[in-house]
């Protein structure tokens, strides 16, 4: 013990708690890994496996750029589809959940469930949902994509609307104006920027999501890509990633001018 | 009266777009764009009376939820994997990202170097989780490590780029200050930069867990283990009682790993 | 005419704003309602056209007791009743043109209102009062691109497309500066005369009352402390008003407004510092 003590930043006691939380952590971290029972002959080869992916995938399949064209065009499809179903779905539900619209307790306590349901399960599981109950296809890929937004949709544009301005309201109200109108004149500007923000910006992830529900079935480029894996044909799957990393790259790009656009 | 008429002014809504024409064009080709996606999928009504009789049976059929214990068994294993899946991912990923996010900061890393950097980020952005575990598991065999490098993938492209704008915004001056001293770059780094961040990392990890455990739940349904597995197999199977009780299996750890999540940011904040 | 009788208000909290309170406003006259912050002049106006439910008394304008009305014969009544806010409460991100419009919306079916459609009367009118309020040639500007002083002429234009039998004004110079504050209330005393109706108006400003009003109220703790001409507001009743003092009797009379001139001598700023204190 030295007189460096003094330049201790923490008291003991948290000290103590630092410790102990370090400490946790490593043994949550080796119990996790040997939880997992990795062979490490498997790990060991891990890099030498990849770089032979990759010289498998280079060159890209450039004759087969033309053949998923298609595909592409159907998961933007899923993707727009499906967040334009969930943001009209999602006005209701966010009016449920939002605490100065909400109607009563049940229905608000409704609306909470349904936002914290839809978004607790992946879209990929609702595609395997969907799939049971409508088959494989595109229908399954849409309400996929849908549901699984709701929630996210819902909960953003309750926060918008426990945000408006109540002034505003008051004042069309005094004009004479009913509640519809009311709603329209007053609540709906004000929550404008948020409900196309959110949408926009839901539309640029379900193009994500849009490119793996194929994996169950569900439609877009996400079959081809599995069948290729599938097959081997290695220098298709590189094709399909390239393709899939400029539709990403799109939407995103839409999506922020979009949101640009609408003040 | 007549001539008070004919000088009645018009009003209409200025409009974000160019002109008004050029506004309704935008809306017809949406709903054009609409309709052509809606009939692209050829809903037909005898398909959505079907769906919605074999939706009802799957619901009745979740309850009771089926629990053998056989099958207690497949789910607490497959939930274990994938949770210590999430632990393993977030805390390789969250060190890894550190030389990463030095490799992608415009202001220090050299040309190449940069390039690689900021390659490796955008890449991990771009494909969904699961896109990049099915490739993965090609590499490596399908499992459960299959599953933590898919993971610690995802998690390297969030934390290094969050890392690397940290770095790019750093004071020059201090930058200077410090290395007139005699340290040499990295050494700044790591002294100057990486403690100012530390307590954030701290917080972004533990919100990246909660997202890892996410999806910890659904790279197996490519064959990178944990309870994704388990569902796919319940489902190639037929088994949807058992699905049906391993999604709402699912969704309870979700829900408590946001909770947990929440409440421990919440603490050190 | 508007004939308030015994209006009462409390809250759920248990406040009790307002006490009974009674006036009359008739003809085209300015009536000021003066007093400290929490007397209750905000609850008092908005009880007026019931966007807080009065908990008692009655309130009737031009024979139609307001305070009995189902919600239908209410949005009929509030077309007759114009509103005017401290904050403006315009809808910020619509334009001038479309805020203004807002007022005819207790005259247009759901419909219309839904699509936006406005009579063509109704458009020719609000070009001629947005040109009476001075923001000719505004009309495609967005609300929230307009000075404080321009939203409130907005406000008031919105106001009077209603064409309203009233108009209810709540503290409409508090945001602004002295300068654009004598501005409005020139408009406001304008529009009292060549449209003929009253103005009801809450004000902090006791300098503006006194110049603008034709009569003023002072309300204090809920209940109505002074009611007379601008000439009658003297010192002593300024004390009762602001400070709840007692009418002081006619003894101790000259030595107490001597005291209470020094303090009110400065007047505008002054009262703010007596109200928030
Ligand atoms: N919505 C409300 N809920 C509960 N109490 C309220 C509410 N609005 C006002 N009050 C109370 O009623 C009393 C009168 O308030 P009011 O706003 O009418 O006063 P005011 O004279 O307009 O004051 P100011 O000059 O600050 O605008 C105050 O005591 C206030 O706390
Ligand atoms: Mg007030």
């Amino acid at each position: 013990m030295t007189d460096y003590e003094t330049w201790e930043r923490r008291t003991p006691r948290q000290r103590i708690v630092r410790y102990v939380l370090t400490l946790l952590l490593v043994v949550a971290a080796v119990a996790s890994w040997r939880a997992l029972n990795v062979r490490y002959n498997y790990l060991g080869s891990a890099p030498t496996e990849f770089m032979d992916l990759v010289n498998r995938m280079y060159p890209p399949a450039v004759g087969y750029s033309t053949e998923i064209v298609s595909p592409l065009i159907e998961t933007v499809h899923i993707a727009v589809l499906g967040t334009a179903l969930a943001v009209m779905l999602s006005v209701p539900v966010a009016l449920l959940g939002a605490t100065n619209t909400t109607p009563n307790k049940l229905g608000f306590a409704v609306g909470k469930f349904i936002i914290s349901f839809t978004r607790s399960v992946n879209v990929i599981i609702w595609a395997l949902v969907f799939v049971i109950i409508f088959g494989s296809g595109t229908l399954a890929g849409v309400l996929a994509v849908a549901v699984r937004s709701i929630g996210f949709c819902s909960k953003l544009i309750a926060e918008a609307i426990e945000e408006i301005d109540p002034g505003q309201v008051e004042a069309i109200k005094a004009t004479g104006a009913n509640s519809v109108e009311t709603a329209i004149y007053a609540i709906a500007p004000q929550i404008k920027p948020a409900f196309i923000g959110v949408s926009t910006y839901r539309w640029d992830i379900n193009v994500r999501a849009s490119t793996i529900i194929g994996f169950v079935g569900a439609g877009g480029i996400g079959v081809e890509l599995n069948t290729a894996i599938n097959f081997f044909q290695w220098q298709r799957v590189l094709t399909i990633l390239l393709a899939i990393l400029g539709i990403v790259i799109f939407s995103e790009f839409v999506s922020a001018y979009l949101r640009r656009k609408v003040r | 009266m007549a001539t008070k008429q004919e000088e009645r002014r018009e009003w209409s809504r200025p409009t974000a777009f160019y002109n008004h024409y050029v506004k309704w064009a935008v809306y017809a080709v949406i709903a054009v764009f609409l309709l052509w996606s809606a009939w692209n999928m050829r809903i037909s009504y005898a398909r959505v009376v079907e769906g919605w009789n074999s939706g009802a049976g799957l619901v009745t059929s979740m309850f009771p939820p089926e629990l053998t214990p056989f099958k207690t068994d497949l789910l607490i294993e497959g939930m274990v994997e994938s949770i210590a899946m999430s632990v393993v991912a977030t805390i390789i990923g969250a060190v890894i990202s550190i030389p990463v996010a030095f490799m992608a900061a415009e202001n220090i890393a050299p040309r190449p170097v940069y390039w690689v950097g900021r390659g490796l980020i955008t890449v991990s952005r771009a494909f969904h989780e699961l896109i990049i575990a099915i490739i993965v598991v090609k590499a490596v065999g399908i499992g459960a490590l299959a599953g933590v490098i898919a993971l610690t993938y995802k998690t390297l492209g969030f934390f290094a780029k969050l890392l690397a704008e940290e770095i790019e915004d750093i004071d020059e001056g201090q930058m200077e200050a410090v290395e007139a001293t005699g340290a040499n770059g990295i050494q700044t780094m790591l002294f100057g930069v990486v403690p100012q961040v530390m307590p954030r990392i701290v917080g972004l990890s533990i919100y990246r867990w909660d997202i890892n455990i996410r999806h910890s739940t659904i790279v197996g349904i490519v064959g990178a283990g944990g309870i994704g597995s388990t569902l796919i197999n319940s489902f190639d199977k037929y088994d949807y009682d058992f699905f049906m009780t391993i999604v709402l299996a699912i969704v309870a750890v979700v829900i408590v790993g946001e909770l947990v999540s929440t409440y421990v940011r919440g603490r050190i904040q | 005419m508007l004939s308030v009788t015994d209006l009462q208000k409390t809250y759920d909290t248990g406040d009790e704003a307002l006490k009974g309170v009674s006036m009359d406003v008739t003809g085209n006259e300015m009536v000021a309602v003066i007093g400290p912050s929490g007397a209750g002049k905000s609850t008092f106006i908005r009880c007026i056209n019931r966007l807080t439910e009065p908990t008692g008394g009655s309130v009737e304008l031009d024979g139609v007791e307001v305070t009995g009305l189902s919600k239908k014969e209410l949005r009929n009544a509030r077309r007759d009743m114009g509103m005017i806010f401290q904050e403006f409460n315009l809808i910020e991100r619509l334009t001038v043109m479309e805020n203004v419009l807002s007022g005819r919306l207790g005259y247009v079916s759901t419909w219309k209102a839904f699509r936006r459609v406005f009579a063509g009367d109704d458009i020719e009118r609000a070009y001629e009062v947005l040109d009476r309020v001075g923001l000719g040639g505004h009309e495609n500007d967005r609300a929230d691109e307009l000075s404080g002083g321009q939203r409130q002429r907005v406000g008031i234009a919105r106001a009077i497309l209603q064409r309203p039998k009233i108009l209810l004004v709540d503290e409409p110079t508090s945001s602004l500066d002295p300068e654009t504050s004598r501005e409005v209330m020139d408009l406001l005393t304008e529009i009292a005369a060549e449209d003929d109706i009253p103005v009801l108006i809450n004000i902090h400003e006791v300098d503006l009352a006194e110049e603008y009003a034709d009569r003023i109220v002072g309300l204090r703790d809920g209940q109505k402390v002074f009611e007379g001409t601008p000439a009658d507001l003297d010192e002593s009743a300024r004390g009762q008003i602001y400070r709840g003092e007692e009418i002081p009797d006619l003894t101790t009379g000259a030595q107490q407004s001597a005291v209470v001139e020094e303090t009110a001598g400065s007047t505008p700023t002054d009262e703010g510092e007596t109200r928030r204190g």
